[in-house]
Order: structure tokens, then C-alpha cells, then sequence
């Protein structure tokens, strides 16, 4: 019964192979955001959304990651030979706009939560957290309740999740707001690795990204006027 | 054979993040606990303040009195239950996670219950020394508001997490909950009625505790349903 996408022993991903999106289009208030958007992702690749600001991003971004099913067209998940309309919940990181961090606990006690939620078959002693935190730079704010942090900081708490993470689907809304260019150097990589391990990365940002598994979306391209009722 | 037992433990692993994190935020802004007893308390000094000299007036709508303030406390202070969660982005974490949302819920409202209804329960021998109840009846007093608390909890918690949304939905969160509350308010002050004037207490006991059940079992449907479609706007 322990989720069949997780190999506990082997630390190994499995599961989600691809993901197919078929002319995804989105309505919100009278306006069409986006119409016609298709992808094709298999393991090991990335799709970079890019757009304006108010094109729709995040929006594709919830639509993908089954928070939103406000939109027409269809989404199926490729495990191996099988396709599914839904990702299975333990295979997905999504990391949002809003990153989910709680200003009243400290680095290590939002991590620690976060850790239980969502990594429920990796029981993670506070080492391996404290390590994460570490190694994401905030070594001397383990314990200094998140509203003491600044926005970069804060930002990184929740960026730590990606170096624990055993989610095979990132799905990364403007990671990189907030950081310095170490920060963004490092989640880059993060986001390499991820994808060598056979991770499939979905991302918007407003900044280029050095990635040439990452296929470049530009919602621009799928936008049409609005929509006369 | 072990993976079951695994995926219980698990299941427990994850109530008790929810539960003892919300207890933590909780503790760490007092104002979540200290604002829900000091209205209740407030509230009541001023009705004996009001009914002045009249003793013998207070006593016999204490009943009422004593509901009625528990359950704009409970109201009152159910607005913060998923708002705070809301606002930060955990309550997609919670959305999202492969985890059952509905134990989740549970544990939030638990959480919240801690830090909402309990501190009414144990001020009951202050409160009914302010209404002059006698003390004979303080544990029917703090069973009927323990039940009565816990009702409040999870029934208002579907008006909240219909409401979280909005930029103020205190007040449709009040019209939400409040034909939902009527019930709990008649058998709640009822039965307090009944152990004061010394009448059988069964009826009014068994239907406080039904309707306990009932909301415990059923309540985290709606609220799971109301928290996807909040996060969805």
C-alpha cells in the first residue's frame, strides 16, 4: 500500500514518465488567457513558461498541477505504459507564488512540516533538514522565526524542499524572485540534477534560464483577443 | 504485510505535524487563544453589570447568556482557522499532498479547538460564579459547553473555509454558520436549563452528543470541498 511511485530502498524515482498537455485554453473573467497551448514532455526534460505579466502563467501552472480545473482541453501523465488525468499527489513538488512558508516558525520547524506532508514515506530525521537548510545558505538562521529573515531568505526556505525532494514533477513558480545570483546559480543546478535523475521540471520566470533540456512556452503565442459574448 | 502498518503510521505522522505545528503558531500569537476567553468574559461581566441587582433574573437566563456568548466566541474567532494557512500558500501544500486532506482537517480543527473552545471549558467555574449558577451543576456546565464547543468548531469551520478567500468575510461567515448553530444553541442551553432545575438530562445529552458525532464525521467533507474551491478562485 506505500505509494507504488516511490522506491524507499533504492532512493530512486519512478513512476511519471511524461506528460502530454492537448490545446489547454483558459478563460478567467471574459478574457481568454490562452488557447491552444500543447506540450510534450518525457522524462529528463523541462518546460520554461514565459509571458507577460497577467498572460497566464501561473494559471497553466495551477491547471498542470491539478489546482485549478477551470480550463478545456486535456492533461494526461505518462507512467510507463499506462496514462492517467492526474498526477499521482507523492510524485509532485509545487512550489507556488506563495511558497508556504509560516513567518511565526523557524527554517528548520517549516521544513520539518513540510517534510511530514509531503514526504510521508521518507521519515527524515532533523539532520538530513538541517543539512538542506545548510547547504542553501541559511546555516545561521536555523532556528530565527521566518519574519526575521528577509524576502531571499525566506525564499530559500522554501527552495530547500528541491534538495530533499523525491518528487519526480517540480512545479516551480518564479523560483528565483528574490534570490542573488548565487542563489539562482545554485536552484539552476538543483534543477539540472533533477532533470539527469529523470525529473520533469515545469517553471516560469522572467529571467532566461541556461538549460537546454528546457523547452521555451511563450504564452504571447497563444493568446487571441477577447472573447465577444 | 508491513506496508499497511506503515501507511497508518504515516497517516499519524502527518495529524500530529498538522496538529502540533498549528498548536505552536498558535501559542507563538496569543492573541489566537487570550481573544476568544477575554470576549466571553467581557461579555458576561457586562450582562451581570446590566442585570444589576436583579440576581434572581440573572440566574435564570444564564443558560442562554452563557450559549450565546460561547457561540460568538467560537464564530468570532473561527475567521483566523485556515486564513493565515491561506495566505502563505500552505493550505495548497496541504491540497496538494498525497496525504489524506480530510485527517488534515481534522487536525487543524482539533488545533484550533485547543485554543478556541477549551479555554472557554475551563473557565466555566468562573463564569458561573459571575452569573451566580451554582457550582452543583459546574460539570454538567462544562460537559454541555466541552460538546457544544466542539459542534461550533467543526460546523463553522465549513463557513470558513468557504469564506477564506474574501478580503472580509467575517460577516457571510456569520450568515454561513448561524442557521447551522441554532440547533446546537437549543439543546446546548437546554440541557443546562435541565441540569439546573434538576430535570433528566439524557434527552438533551444524547442529542448535544449526536450532533458532535455527526459533525466530527461529516463536517470535514464540506470543508474539504470548500478549501479546494478557495484555493481554485
Amino acid at each position: 500500500m506505500l505509494s507504488s511511485s516511490i522506491d524507499p530502498i533504492n532512493n530512486q524515482l519512478s513512476a511519471v514518465t511524461g506528460l502530454e498537455l492537448n490545446n489547454i485554453s483558459c478563460e478567467k473573467a471574459y478574457r481568454q488567457l490562452f488557447s491552444g497551448v500543447s506540450a510534450s514532455l518525457s522524462s529528463g526534460q523541462g518546460l520554461h513558461v514565459a509571458g507577460s505579466n497577467g498572460s497566464g502563467k501561473t494559471t497553466l501552472l495551477k491547471i498542470i498541477a491539478g489546482l485549478s480545473s477551470d480550463y478545456h482541453g486535456s492533461i494526461s501523465w505518462r507512467c510507463g505504459d499506462d496514462t492517467h488525468p492526474f498526477i499521482d499527489k507523492s510524485d509532485l513538488l509545487y512550489l507556488g507564488h506563495l511558497t508556504g512558508v509560516k513567518s511565526l516558525l523557524s527554517p528548520l520547524e517549516n521544513l520539518t512540516w513540510w517534510a511530514s506532508l509531503c514526504l510521508p514515506a521518507y521519515p527524515l530525521g532533523s539532520e538530513e533538514i538541517s543539512h538542506a537548510l545548510q547547504q542553501i545558505g541559511l546555516s545561521s538562521e536555523l532556528d530565527t522565526p521566518c519574519h526575521f529573515l528577509s524576502a531571499g531568505q525566506q525564499r530559500r526556505v522554501a527552495l530547500a524542499r528541491l534538495l530533499l525532494s523525491q518528487q519526480r514533477v517540480w512545479i516551480l513558480d518564479e523560483p528565483f524572485t528574490a534570490l542573488d545570483h548565487s542563489g539562482i546559480g545554485q536552484i539552476e543546478d538543483c534543477i539540472k540534477r533533477h532533470q539527469s535523475a529523470g525529473g520533469i521540471v515545469i517553471m516560469t520566470s522572467h529571467q532566461a534560464v541556461n538549460n537546454s533540456e528546457l523547452f521555451h512556452l511563450d504564452l504571447a503565442d497563444y493568446q487571441q483577443g477577447p472573447v465577444s459574448c | 504485510m508491513l506496508a499497511p502498518e506503515k501507511e497508518q503510521f504515516s497517516s499519524y505522522r502527518v495529524f500530529t505535524a498538522i496538529f502540533i505545528r498549528d498548536l505552536t503558531v498558535y501559542f507563538r500569537y496569543r492573541g489566537s487563544w487570550i481573544n476568544p476567553l477575554f470576549f466571553i468574559l467581557v461579555v458576561i461581566t457586562l450582562f451581570s453589570l446590566g442585570f444589576g441587582a436583579d440576581s434572581q433574573a440573572l440566574r435564570v437566563y444564564s443558560p442562554s447568556i452563557i450559549w450565546v456568548t460561547a457561540l460568538l466566541a467560537v464564530l468570532l474567532s473561527l475567521d483566523s482557522l485556515f486564513k493565515t494557512d491561506f495566505d502563505d500558500g500552505s493550505l495548497e501544500q496541504l491540497i496538494l499532498s498525497s496525504q489524506s486532506l480530510y485527517l488534515s482537517v481534522l487536525a487543524k480543527i482539533l488545533a484550533h479547538w485547543f485554543v478556541s473552545g477549551l479555554p472557554i471549558v475551563l473557565a466555566t467555574p468562573l463564569i458561573s460564579l459571575m452569573l451566580g449558577v451554582s457550582f452543583e451543576v459546574l460539570p454538567e456546565m462544562a460537559l454541555g459547553l466541552l460538546l457544544g464547543t466542539g459542534i461550533l468548531s467543526f460546523i463553522g469551520a465549513i463557513g470558513a473555509s468557504l469564506t477564506v478567500s474574501l478580503a472580509s468575510g467575517g460577516l457571510l461567515l456569520s450568515l454561513l454558520s448561524m442557521p447551522l448553530y441554532v440547533p446546537v444553541m437549543i439543546f446546548g442551553a437546554h440541557y443546562l436549563q435541565d441540569a439546573i432545575a434538576g430535570w433528566p438530562l439524557m434527552p438533551s445529552l444524547s442529542m448535544l452528543i449526536g450532533l458532535l458525532l455527526a459533525a466530527l464525521v461529516l463536517s470535514p467533507l464540506a470543508i474539504m470541498a470548500g478549501l479546494k474551491l478557495s484555493v481554485e478562485a
